[in-house]
């Protein structure tokens, strides 16, 4: 085994909050090693109070078994995750979904800037709420860390 | 005081605010309130675990199993407060205290605690902004000024003795750990 095909395996778990968005994309995925059968895959939590980490640790393993490997699945800050963690197509997912990717005050439904902060918080530790003046949408948007 | 000291004074006081914020979930005054001190509360919960593990410990025994004498919390965060220009007012006082402490963390040599410092210090920027947003509309309203101005001392009290307050929140913490040893989420 490859840590490119474990690489590869990986990109296809949805993250638990925003299914569109995969853990790769999402930059969770810190880093990746194998050694034989032994794979140690090291996550990055978006927020550290996010309840979905455990979920997220538990599908890594899952995958890596299916992949006929023997996963040991750590969670560590040592590379805090930042919102530039998110990749350019993850950025465009969360967009098509109705997500501002962080940093960006542009609705995603209508593309005006004529928008405003609603809440600093959300539905979920990551997420702020906003609303578009021009077409009267509340919309979701992923906080800058 | 060491860092461990520090460390571990940082933790108890997010693990206990934290409590305490969640306190408002479903009464605060507006749903937007509602949300934000319960994402608030769900952050402060996260950065004790985190702090915690970093310590080498099972951040659940030491959430939970420690005698009262050794929570290191200030009574500031210990205190039932049931009234929102109170709530505020701690939330305030609070932001402004750990901003402090946790830049000063921020040029640890452990990078291992640097690193931590760094992801609770971007996190803590929405509940920065919070706090300020809600001294800005308050401003110099009599209810929040007396509030602070009551609140202030308990933020330098000693960490050493319990606050009156305590029993009945650390009851309620560990209830579930009590009641169900071994209960995971």
């Amino acid at each position: 085994m490859t840590s490119e095909q474990v690489w590869a395996a990986l990109a296809g778990i949805a993250d638990p909050e925003i299914p569109a968005i995969s853990l790769v994309e999402l930059g969770v995925v810190a880093e990746v090693a194998v050694d034989g059968d032994a794979v140690r895959v090291e996550l990055t939590p978006t927020f550290l109070g996010c309840p979905a980490v455990e979920l997220m640790r538990r599908r890594v393993e899952e995958r890596v078994r299916e992949l006929g490997g023997e996963p040991t699945v750590t969670v560590s800050t040592r590379r805090p995750w930042t919102s530039a963690r998110i990749s350019a197509a993850g950025r465009r997912k969360l967009r098509e979904s109705g997500f501002a990717p962080p940093g960006a005050p542009t609705c995603p439904y209508c593309g005006s800037t004529d928008t405003r902060r609603e809440n600093l918080f959300g539905p979920t530790a990551c997420r702020s709420i906003r609303y578009c003046r021009r077409c009267r949408q509340p919309y979701e948007a992923f906080k800058s860390v | 005081m060491s860092e461990r000291e520090r460390l571990l004074e940082i933790a108890d006081d997010e693990l206990v605010l934290g409590w305490r914020d969640s306190e408002w979930t479903g009464i605060a005054p507006t749903l937007e309130e509602d949300v934000a001190f319960s994402s608030i509360a769900q952050n402060e919960i996260g950065h004790a675990c985190a702090i915690y593990e970093l310590l080498g410990e099972d951040p659940d025994a030491l959430a939970f199993d420690r005698d009262p004498a050794e929570y290191r919390s200030a009574p500031l965060v210990e205190l039932r407060l049931l009234d929102w220009a109170h709530a505020i007012a701690r939330r305030v006082l609070y932001e402004e205290a750990d901003r402090v402490r946790i830049r000063a963390l921020l040029g640890s040599e452990d990078p291992a605690v640097a690193a931590l410092a760094t992801k609770i210090d971007r996190e803590e920027t929405y509940h920065r902004a919070h706090a300020r947003l809600w001294a800005d509309r308050l401003g110099d309203e009599p209810r929040f000024r007396r509030a602070l101005a009551e609140l202030a001392p308990y933020l330098d009290g000693d960490r050493r003795a319990r606050t009156p307050d305590f029993a009945e929140l650390r009851d309620e913490m560990t209830s579930v750990r009590r009641t169900a040893p071994g209960a995971r989420w």
